[in-house]
């Protein structure tokens, strides 16, 4: 274990990030933009909790608690808000993909384009 | 009643919430009964909304903290931070509150006659009440994270009401683009939160600015924040997805859309004015917003001159004058350390720029409002195929007339007011900048002068014989806004001392916002 | 719709799921869990119903009218429970000093009391109403509609 340097989450977090930003900007195939905003999403969710860790620290639940540091909970909730937003977004926009498959019977974004200019 | 006024934040909130959910179960027993409680409960919201703005010109800046003694108490006993979540009311957060509820209303009546024959009918007034809600949340707040919560709800209900007609192609396809650029961009403040969050540990607004280092890791959230509320904003380079939207959304819920766009504007005057204040090169980021506010006007209004359908135009106009906004408040920004230019000239800059986002969302809504009776008449946007339209909708030609007339600063309708104050400030800022206004402007009347010739003069088209005027909850909900326009031109000055110039003096005002929370803590 | 095992076993696993989704819903304010993960965790079986059995079956038995009354009742009940905080303002409030609200409970693990939460579990399961509703009616509303057919207003 002490053989990861502390910042890692951060590091995959930013990773994650700059795959999601590549996915959005050049993929062209309407799934796949859905696809990177949902890596997107994971990507601030896993900022937001490897934000709160402390090193040693435990749980935070107040019952029969072993001593030592806690982690911080503010961000654990800071993420379940985000998860639940999420979620309803991706509902959203997997729906409306569909309807524009039925109207224009493609799920290209170049193809399927009606307003224009 | 000084217990309703101190708890109107909170159920300014919470009441369209409770009529978003009630509604569903409501309209089971018939459509009357459906429009009549909206009706009420909606005035109910209004006559809230109007004593708290009494309240807050009078007193001052009003803070509700939720879960408390007393709704005041925002460091409760023994704390040295304010810990709970609050609302911080203060003049700027008052008047987006007052331009969001008139427009609702507005759109309300409209569409009482629009929505007859087609499903979905409940669906639609819970999202636009939840859109009303989560925009007077996103004005109210006074902590990031609830900035994060009420900015998503505001933009899921938006895409909804945005793909509401889904028969047809376009509006789904509308509707997807805000729905994409919405999650991106609340994503980013995400980012940015957690960022300030793990730095400061607080997440208020006030205590934030309290105890804000300008640190490198602050200039990156600060250019995160920038970023994604120019995205909502649809200020050139990022403009896109607004003409698409802003098209295809149905009746009354163009005007409040872009209602939600003018509200995240106010979060990133929030962001720049409060939360960063003293600390950043107020030089740097005013010159940037007014770059930004540059490219808007110039852009919107080149674009906005050869389209041939009408909501279209209309659209790229609107992010031609949000750039007029943009430029009022970045000279503000920009000579904000400077006494001596801030007295002189930069007060009265923002006070351009923020008459303006109110002219602007009046006049802008008459427009839409006027171009959707015109296609619920007669089924088409295109202005190729219409003619002669002023002999049968004579309301719908005389609101569009009035409302042409505003957006091109003609005296004595609003738009005047508004843009001679952008107009003369910037002129002592940078003469280049003021010149390039009134360039816009004029192109923007010619544009609107050509559509005004096309649909509604000329011979009358065999088509159109049977054309009618719209209902009449249309045009009462039209006629609302026109009165605004003419009274705002008509007593500008008066106008301007009442609202405007305490939403000013509240942005510029840092001090008094972070000691309404923090009290008289070191 | 697949085949006879796998729907006999369906309609056995349910059961279990659902009682599993219960117990996270009603212990939220004591583990981990709470509203809207128990809530996702029994449309989580809706879904295996779902793909056991078609889409045009399970129309039948979920009717969209329930699906609604039970979303607007559990959102209803979140924000009633919410306002009651400020009752005191407009009219006595008579649940201050009831376990419900004001009464802070001695630290550590309390056998036996089952208000030692105050108003949270409530609220847990109003959240977790809404959310098995809404779920359900957006994963049978997509499923319907890639079949090609519409949910009836």
């Amino acid at each position: 274990m002490e053989h990861i340097p502390l910042n890692f989450p951060f590091l995959a977090a930013a990773l994650l990030a700059g795959v999601a930003f590549y996915i959005i900007i050049f993929k062209r195939n309407l799934i796949k933009l859905i696809m990177g905003v949902a890596l997107l999403a994971s990507a601030v969710n896993l900022f937001l909790v490897a934000l709160g860790y402390r090193a040693g620290g435990n749980a935070p639940i107040y019952t029969d608690v072993p001593e030592g540091p806690m982690v911080l909970p503010v961000p654990q909730a800071l993420t379940l808000t985000s998860i639940v937003i999420n979620v309803a977004v991706l509902a959203l926009m997997l729906t409306m993909v569909v309807h524009i498959y039925r109207h224009t019977g493609d799920i290209d974004s170049e193809k399927s384009r009606r307003l224009k200019g | 009643m000084d217990s309703l006024i101190t708890h109107s934040p909170a159920l300014i909130v919470a009441l369209p919430l409770v009529a978003a959910f009630a509604i569903p179960l409501i309209s089971r027993a018939g459509y009357r009964v459906s429009n009549t409680f909206n009706l009420v409960i909606f005035s109910l919201i209004a006559f809230l909304v109007a004593i708290l703005a009494v309240d807050v010109h009078s007193v001052g800046i009003r803070v509700y903290t939720f879960g408390a003694t007393a709704a005041e108490l925002a460091l409760p006993g023994g704390y040295t931070v304010p810990v709970r979540i609050m609302f911080e009311v203060d003049g700027m957060s008052i008047f987006m509150g007052i331009i969001i509820t008139t427009v609702t209303l507005a759109a309300l009546i409209y569409s009482l006659h629009f929505l007859k024959g087609r499903t979905g009918q409940a669906r639609f007034y819970s999202l636009m009440m939840l859109l009303y809600a989560g925009m007077m949340g996103l004005a109210f707040t006074g902590d990031m994270f609830n900035l994060f919560v009420f900015l998503e709800i505001a933009s899921i209900a938006g895409a909804g009401l945005a793909a509401y007609r889904t028969n047809m192609a376009d509006a789904v396809e509308g509707g997807f683009k805000y729905i994409v650029i919405s999650a991106i961009s609340a994503l980013l403040v995400l980012f940015a939160i957690g960022i300030l969050y793990a730095q400061y540990n607080v997440l208020s607004i006030a205590a934030l600015a309290h105890y804000m280092q300008y640190t490198t890791l602050d200039m990156m959230a600060l250019g995160l924040l920038g970023g994604a509320f120019v995205m909502k904003l649809a200020g050139v380079p990022l403009h896109m997805w607004a003409p698409d939207t802003y098209t295809v959304a149905p009746a009354g819920t163009t005007p409040m859309i872009l209602a939600a766009s003018y509200t995240s504007m106010y979060a990133l005057y929030r962001m720049t004015f409060t939360l960063y204040g003293v600390h950043i090169d107020t030089t740097a980021i005013g010159w940037i917003v007014i770059i930004v506010g540059v490219l808007s006007m110039f852009i919107g209004v080149m674009m906005a001159v050869h389209q041939t359908d009408i909501k279209r135009m209309m659209a790229y106009h609107a992010i031609s004058q949000g750039g007029y906004m943009l430029l009022g408040v970045g000279v503000g920004l920009a000579v904000l350390a400077d006494p001596v230019a801030l007295a002189n000239y930069g007060r009265d800059a923002i006070n351009g720029g923020i008459f303006h986002i109110i002219n602007h969302v009046f006049y802008k809504a008459l427009l839409f409002m006027t171009a959707e009776a015109i296609f619920f008449r007669i089924g088409t946007r295109d202005t190729n195929k219409m003619g002669g339209l002023a002999r049968n909708m004579k309301w719908t030609a005389i609101f569009y007339i009035i409302g042409a007339l505003a957006i091109s600063g003609i005296p004595p309708l609003n738009g005047f007011a508004s843009k001679l104050l952008i107009y003369e400030t910037v002129l002592k800022f940078n003469p280049v900048l003021s010149v390039i206004a009134m360039f816009v402007s004029l192109v923007t009347l010619a544009s609107f002068a050509k559509v005004f010739y096309s649909a509604f003069t000329g011979p009358e088209m065999p088509a159109y014989k049977e054309v009618r005027e719209v209902p009449k909850s249309m045009i009462i909900g039209m006629s609302i806004l026109a009165a605004c326009v003419i009274f705002f031109g008509i007593f500008p000055g008066l106008v301007v001392d009442t609202i405007v110039a305490p939403a000013t003096n509240a942005l510029i005002n840092q001090a008094s916002y972070i000691n309404a929370v923090m009290g008289a803590v070191p | 719709m697949l085949s006879k095992i796998v729907r006999t076993v369906a309609n056995q696993l349910i059961l279990f799921i659902l009682i599993f989704g219960l117990y996270i819903i009603a212990h939220g304010h004591l583990t981990p869990g709470g509203g809207f993960q128990g809530g996702a965790v029994i449309v989580s079986g809706v879904v295996m119903l779902l793909v056991a059995f078609s889409s045009k079956e399970l129309k039948k038995s979920l009717r969209e009218r329930f699906l609604s009354i039970m979303e607007s009742t559990g959102a209803l009940i979140l924000i009633g429970l919410a306002l009651a905080g400020i009752g005191t303002v407009f009219a006595y409030n008579f649940l201050v000093g009831t376990s419900i609200f004001g009464r802070i409970p001695p630290t550590g693990p309390n056998p036996g009391d089952i208000w030692t939460g105050g108003v949270i579990p409530l609220m847990n399961l109003a959240v977790g109403i809404k959310v098995i509703a809404g779920l359900s009616a957006v994963v049978l509303a997509m499923a319907l509609f890639v079949n090609g057919e519409e949910v009836e207003e």
